[in-house]
């Protein structure tokens, strides 16, 4: 029987430096790949990749996060956390899967989208925003799945997707544990308690309905075995892209639409409590 | 001088707090910009913008002033907020900051939406309140921009986002962030029937809302000197180890760099709205406008 493991060693599991990375799945699953550099504007951002690959005897277009496996490699790809460029990159990626009607992959293992100055002169927000914009309305299926780390606008820049898969000890998260901390308490020492709090790990996101399937990891973690791991995720992730290939384009936005639009939790008051004006007793 | 300005026309008259909120009118303040002090009344008959052009933040109430009077009508009201994830830690609890905000602002979320006329255009409308644990986009947030831009989309009419947010609400985890998918598919939804959507960014937009419905707006204005990023300052100046320019991420800044199309002062901002959605509602002045269906 496995140990149960908290929230905080997720965290750490899902960071750990020989988990499987979106290069390491393109190497086990595709028979076949290119990786198509640059966003066509600026510059080739290191800390997303992308291109045109076969699994299964099926083209499709892969994009994920990259991170290094040491520090040189890590600065190269900047700890995977991508600048416009990097989303610009991917957005462009997008329509190309549109164009050829291909299906989409999203790898998801980012902290964040950078936060540095050129970033934001940049537009990082924007690119974000285009992005979940541009993913909302293509026409092809798209399928993602968190492999490390799913931090926050950075992770749904390419996360806006049919199906949303996480890896057993994956976290997805509305900010990485530290910062989380450091917004609500000032403190990002308290990062563990920040981990538990916001319920980040893929069985509590299921349990939310906002992913849609665990794929099991090996005991410890996908490092462990990491080529098996990434065999069985492929798997999944091909299953799902099967489905979702069958059904008309039509239905399948409309069916995206509806995914989104349901997310969110909230009351609807009755009338007599909106008309007791002096109290206030909503939650 | 201060008679000129005393005797400047009044744009618009900004919503009149209720007395229990507002400050009583026999009282002075201090601009947080120049350090002078002015009367409560004539900063209000000025839209709240300090001598030295200093614009104080407006609460989501008093920007309803900004629509033709009385034409505001507040919709999805019966919305409130629930603490999906338990959220209770030593130092904070998510129900009770809740009811404590509610108990400051009453408003049940940090959001007023509703229709309104400006002009006599026919507008949908959503108000951002940032008393509210800081104009934090949590489930309600999304939820009210979503039917606003789903009614804007069944009245053929155009949206008006009115912004001021410090980002996602930690509180509601990753719920909150999947908001940003939902507002963005909404507004797409509008954009496919030829109706824009005017985002107003006021003094601070930071990033969920700048990271979704607020940045992909067709026309996007701000306010002089307001604050517009996705990762805050104190982020990025720990992250560099530096002092940061004064100016950076100011809307200047932001309409220097291409990320919005202009900045107008609050006095314009009643005229500048009138005449841009003119423009997409009356596309050809000799030909009858395109009706909205109220």
């Amino acid at each position: 029987m496995k140990t149960p493991l908290s929230a905080w060693d997720k965290v750490q599991i899902s960071r750990h430096v020989q988990r499987p990375r979106t290069l390491d799945y393109v190497r086990v699953l595709c028979e076949d790949f290119f990786e198509l550099h640059g966003d066509r504007r600026f510059a080739d951002d290191a800390a997303i990749v992308g291109g045109v690959g076969r699994i299964n005897g099926r083209s499709v277009v892969i994009v994920g996060h990259q991170k290094g496996r040491d520090t040189r490699e890590n600065m190269r790809r900047n700890f995977g956390m991508p600048k416009p460029d990097g989303y610009r990159k991917a957005m462009r990626l997008f329509h190309h899967a549109e164009k050829f009607a291909l299906p989409v992959i999203c790898l998801i293992d980012t902290p964040g989208a950078d936060p540095s100055m050129e970033s934001e002169t940049r537009g990082q927000g924007n690119a974000i925003a285009e992005n979940i914009l541009v993913m909302a309305q293509l026409k092809t299926p798209l399928v993602s799945l968190v492999i490390g780390e799913g931090g926050s606008g950075g992770a749904l820049a390419i996360g806006v997707t049919d199906r949303i898969l996480m890896l057993e000890n994956s976290i997805y998260s509305v900010a990485a544990p530290e910062a989380s901390a450091a917004i609500l308490w000032r403190d990002s020492s308290k990062a563990p308690d920040a981990a538990k709090t916001m319920r980040i790990t893929a069985q509590d996101l299921l349990e939310m309905r906002i992913i849609d399937d665990i794929i099991p990891e090996p005991e410890g973690g996908a490092h462990n075995d990491a080529d098996n791991t990434v065999r069985l995720a492929g798997a999944r992730i091909m299953h799902h892209i099967n489905e979702l290939s069958q059904m008309p384009l039509s239905a399948l936005l409309d069916q995206r639409y509806q995914k989104y639009r349901v997310m969110g939790a909230f009351t609807t008051l009755s009338t007599s409590q909106t008309n007791e004006g002096d109290a206030l007793p909503f939650v | 001088m201060k008679e000129l300005f005393r005797r400047a026309p009044k744009a618009f008259t900004p919503g009149e707090q209720t007395p229990e909120q507002g400050t009583p009118d026999n009282m002075w303040v201090k601009c947080p910009s120049c350090g002078d002090l002015t009367y409560v009344k004539q900063l209000r008959d000025n839209l709240k913008v300090c001598k030295c052009g200093h614009h104080m933040r407006l609460s989501a109430f008093e920007w309803q002033g900004l629509f033709d009077s009385d034409s505001f009508i507040q919709e999805d009201g019966d919305i409130a907020p629930l603490d999906p994830l338990n959220f209770v830690s030593p130092k904070d609890n998510y129900a009770q900051k809740l009811r404590d905000s509610q108990q400051e602002t009453g408003l049940y979320d940090a959001m007023i939406s509703g229709s309104a006329t400006l002009m006599g255009q026919p507008l949908q409308v959503t108000i951002s309140e940032f008393e509210f644990i800081g104009g934090s986009m949590g489930s309600v947030f999304g939820e009210k921009i979503a039917r606003a831009a789903e009614r804007a989309y069944g009245r053929r009419v155009p949206l008006l986002t009115i912004n001021a947010s410090g980002g996602a609400r930690m509180h509601e985890g990753v719920l909150a962030l999947m908001q940003l998918p939902k507002v963005n598919l909404a507004l797409a939804r509008l954009g496919s029937i030829g109706m824009p959507h005017i985002s107003l960014m006021t003094d601070p937009c930071y990033g969920g809302v700048l990271a979704s419905y607020a940045s992909v707006a067709d026309i996007i204005i701000a306010e002089p000197g307001a604050r517009i990023g996705f990762a805050g300052r104190r982020v990025i100046e720990q992250t560099i180890r530096q002092k940061l320019p004064a100016n950076f991420q100011s809307a200047e800044f932001m309409l220097e760099h291409g990320m919005i199309d202009m900045v107008v002062p609050r006095t314009d901002m009643r005229n500048t709205l009138a005449r841009l959605f003119k423009l997409y509602t009356m596309r050809d002045a000799s030909a009858t406008p395109i009706p909205a269906d109220v």
